[in-house]
């Protein structure tokens, strides 16, 4: 069973959508901000990391930067899963290393989970 | 230029108070303050100049001040177009976190309700499913109506950010029906392309000139019938939509035409204007934000092109575009 790490501030996001992606069959890693979002990523090295730009204590923009200048954590996929749709931000987060980026109202459950099989495929 | 813009824009006062500043922190009219004030200098200087001609230090000290005076002016307007400047970007700033904020809660909702209706946490009674699509469809529409006011919001403040590709128009058309499809059986609208042969293609912004489309099939589709004359089972019958795409001079023509509801003559003068909505497509639909046709129009403005329509009620509509070939 892959595992994801879901960095989400949302906890009614947490519950419906980890709800949704444990019955797809995954190992859910829950955190609440960005400081214990990159915590768990180094200590449980996930298979990959769904993550929100804006968080608690560390922003998604410098857990990504944090995530892919480490060694340890620089190849986990990240899909970022966030409600910010300008273009300097989808460009932003794909220059620090963010493997898909998706704006979460343009998505059903369905089609963010068939991203992340894509994504784990590849 | 009509003579009623050129008196606005010569009108200091109006144009300060449209940024909400105060007169001594508008640039406007300390540019105003600061020709009148070099012009006076000029005669002054010329005039004491002639006068103390035989003393040079004062002429000296005269000409001193001036400048201090004049630098002092500058720094006053650059730090108002700095507050400017400020305000802008608080305001691209404040519409970013906002979208966020308001649309995280609704996605929360949507996605919530698609779990429920999907019955993997437990069986639905038909009853039960009802009331959650009702849900679930004003969810939808709060994030549409969110979505179209960003979208008119970055037009106005963001009038150059567009991203331009070379596409084919046809093709966008053709993916955008096939979607479609589906919501326009809902409405037992038929749907027909024509397009001529080897058509050129565009240069413009590939996601904007979607977005164009999409809101004018979608408009062909929603107000073909009046309200609860939707039927699925083909009883209504030869509501028909017919698309074009042409070639006119160096322009790409694009129509869409319906034979649906029609706009009274009357309000067709504000059919592009934001909010507006007309009293047939309140009739037919309840829902829509009237944003909708004002995207279309400064879109197709922004990327070059012109946009109109006639119609006659309860005949149809026929809206087109051209856009240029690159």
């Amino acid at each position: 069973m892959k595992t994801i790490l879901f960095i989400e501030d949302e906890s009614s996001l947490q519950r419906t959508f980890g709800e949704f992606l444990r019955k797809a069959n995954y190992d859910i890693i829950s955190a609440l901000d960005g400081e214990v979002g990159l915590k768990l990523a180094k200590e449980k090295k996930p298979d990959l990391i769904l993550l929100d730009l804006v968080l608690p204590k560390i922003n998604g923009f410098d857990v990504l930067k944090n995530l892919k200048e480490d060694g340890e954590t620089k190849n986990i996929p990240v899909i970022v899963l966030t409600n910010l749709e300008g273009i300097e931000d989808v460009n932003k987060a794909i220059e620090l290393g963010a493997t898909t980026y998706l704006v979460k109202v343009k998505y059903s459950q369905e089609e963010v989970v068939k991203k992340i099989e894509k994504v784990l495929r590849e | 230029m009509k003579f009623k813009e050129v008196y606005q824009q010569l009108n200091i006062f109006s144009q300060c108070k449209r940024y909400g500043l105060p007169l001594w922190q508008c640039p406007q009219f300390l540019f105003v303050v600061m020709g009148i004030f070099t012009i006076a200098t000029i005669f002054t200087s010329y005039a004491l100049g002639a006068k103390y001609v035989s003393d040079p230090q004062i002429v000296i000290l005269i000409v001193f001040l001036i400048t201090a005076i004049l630098f002092i002016i500058s720094f006053i307007i650059t730090q108002s177009f700095e507050r400017l400047a400020e305000a802008s970007r608080m305001k691209s700033e404040f519409i970013r976190i906002i979208s966020h904020q308001l649309r995280s809660p609704l996605t929360n909702l949507r996605w919530a309700v698609d779990l429920l209706v999907s019955g993997d946490l437990g069986k639905i009674e038909e009853k039960q499913l009802e009331f959650f699509k009702i849900l679930k469809e004003n969810g939808s529409r709060m994030e549409e109506l969110i979505s179209n006011l960003l979208i008119v919001s970055r037009m106005e403040t963001e009038k150059t950010t567009s991203k331009k590709t070379e596409f084919s128009l046809e093709n966008l058309v053709r993916e955008l029906i096939s979607k479609a499809r589906a919501f326009a059986m809902s409405y037992n609208v038929e749907i027909k392309v024509e397009t001529a042969r080897n058509l050129p293609t565009l240069f413009g912004d590939l996601s904007q000139i979607e977005l164009v489309v999409e809101n004018l099939l979608d408009n062909a589709i929603k107000y073909i019938h009046p309200v609860g004359d939707i039927v699925s089972n083909g009883a209504k019958g030869n509501s028909e939509i017919k698309i074009s795409i042409l070639k006119k001079d160096k322009n790409i023509y694009f129509e869409i035409k319906d034979n649906g509801l029609g706009i009274p003559k009357e309000e067709q003068k504000y059919i592009f204007q934001k909010f507006f909505r007309s009293e047939n497509a309140r009739r037919a639909q309840t829902q829509g934000s009237g944003l909708g046709l004002f995207i279309c129009k400064s879109t197709i403005e922004n990327n070059g092109g012109k946009i109109g329509f006639k119609s006659e009620e309860n005949k149809g509509s026929t809206f087109w575009f051209t856009l240029p070939i690159k």
